[in-house]
């Protein structure tokens, strides 16, 4: 398989981080793809949640908000969102929060709030809904995004979700007790936090892609693990069921006549 | 005790200029009927108290209606930006509003705890956050018996709480299924609860024990608005119409545009349109 875009690439990479055993906490967009498809190709008993009070949910599209009537009519259960947010999230029943970004650094620091000034905002983003406690709540997060050097920059504008802050052990200094990002799938690479320094480093390329190219997109320098991998080309599977999934949510998003 | 009246006798007798209010539905179940009666009567100078702002107070802050806006999340769900609130805020108009942002959980926690008569809700969170930077509501407290270090945010209590739920019973009694969001709480957290609903049945004999219901007790009045959430959805009775959220986006983004699509949809109108905007969808 060799026809496919870098954006499918990304999705299915990410897609393949996923474990059948795994409680994930779904963002919209390219984190809700990503997840459906590995629910549809190797991880059929994953379990995923939606802040919206969906658990266990399995859409047979993809949903354009996080509370489309398809989640909960496919759900396992669904709860209020009180306790979606207490029981579930805050009690630590979440193994992996799935999550993208507007500003992201090489810490992990996620901004989806503003950019610029907070007061006086060049740009005012919708803010962090549910992300500030996902990013602190669940066992560990997994970071979707498309590289572009204003959305991978050197400082963001606001911390609307604590990653590995300053590096290092900052999160164990401010008392929390999760993981935090353990990983990055852009359209371009795959990245994995440092041990020590915790700065995401690319450890694999996708097919085709340079280091230059990667350098390109990213605002900060860009650091490479000892052994470089290059991330394995889709397969015939998970191509037909990204696109089969992206053709129905078309269909399903256009209004009927 | 719950009074079935109609849409504008049900907003007129329990909405107040200056108000703090809340129009409360997570995605499902959006008050919009009842939103769009507020504006038709120009009830002004609000505060908006809701999760997700969305599409409802996208309309009235454009129209001028909000003074302050408290919320947690101020996009049109998976299609991007609130242009008429982004106006707003970064240009004043139609005019300034104050902001209040919190995260998702404390907005959730606060309904609770303001429909548990607790002033504060007290939760693990914004850890690491700028929001506790930006708001002054975002405070902590130490736990008593171990000393960890939580966020305590203050209860929300609205003045005025509207939701859209399935079904009154004859008593008014309310019942709600599907996502059931922050409805219950919101309801239960105002001083004064309206709602708006598809439909009424003789009663609830002989469905599940463990339904959402809100006994009419702890109802104003309700108002029977056959599609009043759309674009949202009613779960059971329509689904949501994805493709008008993506053509908001569009109408949002300019102010004529905006300002003529309200003269025509909402100001112009009445409740009733309601139930033929869905009719497409079922």
């Amino acid at each position: 398989m060799s026809d496919f875009t870098p954006n499918e690439m990304m999705t299915i990479a990410a897609a393949r981080a996923l474990k059948n055993d795994d409680v994930c906490f779904v963002g919209i967009g390219a984190p809700s793809a990503a997840c459906n498809v590995a629910r549809l190709t190797h991880a059929p008993g994953i379990t995923l949640i939606y802040e919206s009070g969906t658990i266990g949910t399995a859409p047979d599209v993809l949903p354009l908000s996080i509370g489309d009537g398809e989640l909960c009519e496919t759900a396992l259960s669904t709860v209020s969102v009180p306790e979606m947010f207490r029981y579930w999230l805050m009690g630590g029943r979440i193994s992996i929060g799935f999550l993208g970004a507007a500003q992201l650094d090489r810490f992990g620091n996620i901004n989806t709030t503003v950019i610029g000034d907070y007061a006086h905002p060049k740009v005012r983003l919708p803010g962090g809904g549910g992300a500030p406690e996902i990013a602190t709540s669940c066992g560990e997060i997994f970071i979707t995004l498309k590289q572009a050097p204003r959305s991978m920059v050197k400082k963001i504008d606001f911390f609307t979700s604590f990653g590995h802050g300053e590096g290092g052990d900052h999160r164990q200094r401010l008392g929390i007790r999760t993981k935090g990002p353990t990983l990055l799938i852009t359209d371009l690479a795959v990245w994995r936090p440092d041990p020590e320094t915790r700065e995401f480093t690319v450890t694999s390329l996708h097919p085709g892609v340079t280091r230059e190219m990667v350098q390109e997109t990213c605002g900060w320098p860009v650091r490479y693990a000892a052994s470089l991998d290059e991330t394995p080309p889709p397969t015939g599977l998970e191509l037909g069921t990204l696109r089969d999934l992206q053709a129905r949510t078309a269909a399903a998003h256009q209004r009927k006549t | 005790m719950a009074a079935f009246l109609s849409l504008h006798d049900a907003v007129a007798e329990n909405l107040r200029p200056g108000d703090t209010v809340a129009f409360e539905g997570f995605t499902h179940l959006i008050p919009h009927a009842a939103a769009h009666e507020a504006i038709r009567q120009g009830i002004g100078d609000l505060t908006l108290i809701r999760m997700t702002p969305d599409i409802v107070y996208d309309q009235m802050i454009g129209m001028g209606l909000a003074k302050k806006v408290v919320f947690s999340y101020a996009g049109n769900p998976g299609v991007g930006l609130l242009r008429r609130m982004r106006d707003a805020i970064e240009n004043g108009y139609p005019r300034a509003i104050e902001t209040v942002e919190h995260s998702h959980s404390a907005m959730a926690q606060a309904y609770e705890a303001g429909a548990s008569g607790l002033p504060l809700a007290v939760f693990r969170g914004y850890k690491g956050a700028d929001l506790a930077k930006v708001n002054p509501d975002i405070r902590s407290v130490t736990c008593p018996f171990t000393g960890e270090q939580l966020a305590a945010v203050p209860a929300h209590r609205p003045d005025v709480t509207f939701i859209h739920a399935q079904k009154a019973s004859a008593a008014g009694d309310v019942l709600i299924e599907g996502i059931i969001g922050v409805q219950k709480e919101a309801a239960l957290a105002a001083k004064r609860a309206v709602v708006t609903v598809e439909e009424v049945v003789p009663d609830f004999k002989g469905l599940h024990p463990n339904l959402c219901i809100l006994p009419h007790w702890t109802i104003r009045a309700i108002a029977v608005v056959p599609g009043g959430a759309h674009p949202s959805y009613t779960h059971g009775y329509y689904p949501r119409d994805n493709a008008a959220y993506l053509e908001w986006d569009k109408v949002s983004a300019d102010r004529d545009l905006f300002a003529a699509w309200m003269q025509d949809n909402v100001l112009a109108v009445g409740p009733e349109i309601f139930a033929s905007r869905v009719e497409a969808l079922k």
